[in-house]
């Protein structure tokens, strides 16, 4: 599984290979973090908003992306893609505001916001006195 | 202020399966051995690493089509050409600016040039070729030459 969290970035790749083993396809990601949020990107080429599913569950994150393949109408000649969906859980730092996760899909590249919660914020402490 | 960064950029731990990084950097020697640029061996990586988009070719009826995986690209950064029967898919994933000064804790996607020349198993008519982009997927449909179409014959029974 991998996580999403500074301290723990080995990723303990057990859940990565059981994705594989379940016939998914594992989604090459970045995750970068900002002032306020971690940003996760995921590729995944030919998935749709309605292909799309992100859930929650406590402190894991799952998305999924079903991938609409081939041509209506038309044979394979050649093949490279996997025709797997996507698949990819990963573990959320504590200090994610799970409440106000959001995610868009663009050109198959899917983007989860995860803002941090107002305390986990960076924020000046003025000296008093 | 962080002192130290605890997490460098990295590479995806997808592929830290060991044969095949240790087969990548032995492809690499083998290629440069036998001074050939574009070995199976290397083919096999780029396509793993997102060098090269992963390509699928359709045929119907009337058609030659080329499907190219290429997730969060402009359309304008992306080239088609075609010479003498080859197609020819090029461009540059940029990295995303506004990440930029972020902290990255993982980094699997590929930014930079890619590209891809695929030789079409059927003659085309390339004037009339069309491309669309949807979905992170470039779809370029080729017209065969009437001569490539498949012809019914009529048999008469008497």
């Amino acid at each position: 599984m991998t996580t999403v969290t500074k301290t723990e970035n080995r990723a303990t790749s057990t859940n990565e290979t059981g994705a594989e083993a379940r016939g998914y396809f594992v989604p090459q990601v970045n995750i970068v973090e900002t002032k306020d949020s971690f940003v996760l990107e995921a590729e995944m080429p030919g998935v749709n908003k309605d292909g799309l599913e992100v859930l929650l569950e406590g402190n894991e994150l799952t998305i999924v992306g079903r991938r609409q393949t081939g041509v209506p109408g038309a044979e394979p000649v050649y093949r490279e893609s996997s025709p797997r969906d996507f698949r990819r859980e990963f573990v959320l730092d504590p200090s994610i505001d799970t409440a106000k996760i959001s995610a868009t899909i663009e050109q198959g590249v899917l983007t989860v916001t995860l803002p941090k919660a107002e305390k986990a914020k960076p924020r000046k402490i003025e000296v008093s006195g | 202020m962080k002192i130290m960064k605890l997490i460098r950029r990295q590479n995806s731990d997808l592929w830290n399966w060991p044969p095949l990084e240790q087969l990548s950097t032995l492809g690499a020697e083998i290629n440069r051995l036998f001074d050939a640029p574009f070995g199976e061996f290397t083919r096999h990586m780029e396509l793993l690493n997102g060098r090269m988009p992963v390509l699928d070719v359709y045929e119907d009826k009337d058609n030659l089509i080329v499907k190219a995986e290429l997730p969060g690209m402009k359309r304008e950064e992306i080239d088609i050409s075609f010479h003498d029967g080859t197609l020819t898919i090029s461009g540059e994933r940029k990295y995303d600016e506004k990440n930029e000064g972020a902290e990255t804790y993982r980094a699997e996607r590929f930014f930079g040039k890619f590209h891809r020349t695929l030789t079409l198993p059927k003659p085309v008519q390339s004037d009339k070729a069309k491309a669309t982009y949807q979905n992170g997927i470039l779809t370029v449909t080729l017209p065969k030459t009437e001569e490539a179409k498949p012809k019914q014959i009529q048999v008469n029974v008497n």
